[in-house]
């Protein structure tokens, strides 16, 4: 695929993306695992896990995943393209709709909106995580992070860096595989 | 909306600089530090003003915590306030994150990092798996009938068939909202 081409897939992808990004950009990573790894081949299952690893130890708002899948798919300006399309179309609509939200806070639809999507959003970022566990758990000792990380999360109010930190020094030192 | 609680109207330079500080405090989850900063710190927003402001965010499309920031810039001073929050937001995370990106692709061969990495992964996998049921608590305890089918569809056709999410969304969301709609009658 030339430069020109992969980029007008970036926009295209991270754009659509997100207007359906209700919740974050959790709730849209099965969909650009799909488009990336499935579909245009930017990226291995491994490498997708590997970025989305990196973007959640980095500091800043945690759509930067798709900052990673333009870099790795087209380099600084697919980053740039990926980024700005992810960002643009959602701001652009909540710019308006806060127009209209400062003149009626209470609108019955803002309410129903809410209520109706959540289920939707769980359902997706339930998909995400068993997205990322199928490309992260290669062995059983990784099985063992992922279940630590996640109960110990759910169940405790650790700063989830620490679980994030401690992943990292163990697979620096070598236990993994 | 309460009383404005805004000591002076912050300046676009102001509100770029302090989305900026959010976004480089903000290690694993930026909307803590985003409270912080804008509630307690600076005084823009009142405590119920910034409950208000976010679930209007939770609500519409795309990274919550920069829909606060364009919504927090907009009140303050226009389309000019949206636009400098955002960029102080986004801008320097996405040049840290591309050059950790950088990094891993030269030394990423390197057994200790591949292990990193790898651990990194795995943890992270797990996190977003607590996240996923955190948000699901609200909706097990006050309307777990209605929500888990929706739930299970959406899980279903996305992580298991692997149906494009556009169709998933156009299919599932307005059903789910429209049933909320009579709810609220």
């Amino acid at each position: 695929m030339k430069l020109a081409d992969t980029l007008w897939a970036l926009a295209i992808q991270f754009g659509t993306l997100s207007l359906m990004a209700f919740g974050g950009a959790n709730a849209v990573l099965p969909e650009a695992h799909r488009q990336s790894v499935t579909l245009h081949h930017w990226m291995s299952d491994q490498d997708f896990a590997a970025l989305f690893a990196i973007a959640q130890a980095a500091p800043g708002p945690n759509f930067q995943v798709c900052t990673l899948i333009g870099w790795k798919a087209a380099g600084l300006a697919g980053a740039l393209v990926a980024t700005a399309a992810m960002c643009a179309p959602s701001c652009l609509l909540t710019f308006w709709i806060a127009k209209l939200w400062d003149r009626q806070p209470e609108a019955r639809w803002r309410v129903a909106v809410a209520a109706g999507l959540a289920p939707v959003t769980v359902g997706l970022v339930f998909s995400t995580a068993y997205v990322l566990v199928r490309a992260a758990d290669k062995e059983w000792r990784l099985a063992l992070v992922t279940a630590v990380s996640g109960l110990g999360a759910y169940f405790t109010k650790l700063n989830p860096l620490w679980f994030l930190g401690a992943a990292a020094a163990l697979g620096a030192a070598g236990v993994f595989g | 909306m309460t009383e404005a609680p805004v000591p002076e109207a912050p300046t676009p330079t102001a509100l770029f600089l302090a989305f900026l500080g959010v976004a480089l405090s903000g290690f694993g989850g930026v909307l803590p530090f985003a409270r912080r900063a804008l509630v307690d710190r600076r005084r823009w927003l009142t405590p119920e003003a910034f409950v208000e402001t976010l679930s209007l965010c939770q609500s519409l499309p795309g990274p919550n915590i920069v829909n606060l920031s364009i919504v927090v810039g907009r009140r303050a001073c226009g389309w000019r306030g949206s636009v400098a929050a955002v960029l102080g937001l986004v801008g320097a995370p996405m040049l840290i994150v591309i050059a950790l990106g950088v990094l891993y692709e030269r030394f990423g061969g390197l057994e200790q990092v591949r292990g990193a990495i790898d651990g990194l992964a795995a943890s992270a996998a797990g996190l977003v798996a607590a996240t996923a049921a955190r948000m699901a608590e609200p909706l097990a305890k006050r309307r777990v009938w209605i929500a888990a089918p929706f739930v299970v569809a959406a899980f279903v056709a996305v992580a298991l068939l692997k149906v494009p999410l556009p169709y998933v969304m156009l299919a599932l969301g307005p059903l789910s909202v429209a049933l909320a709609w009579r709810r609220k009658t």
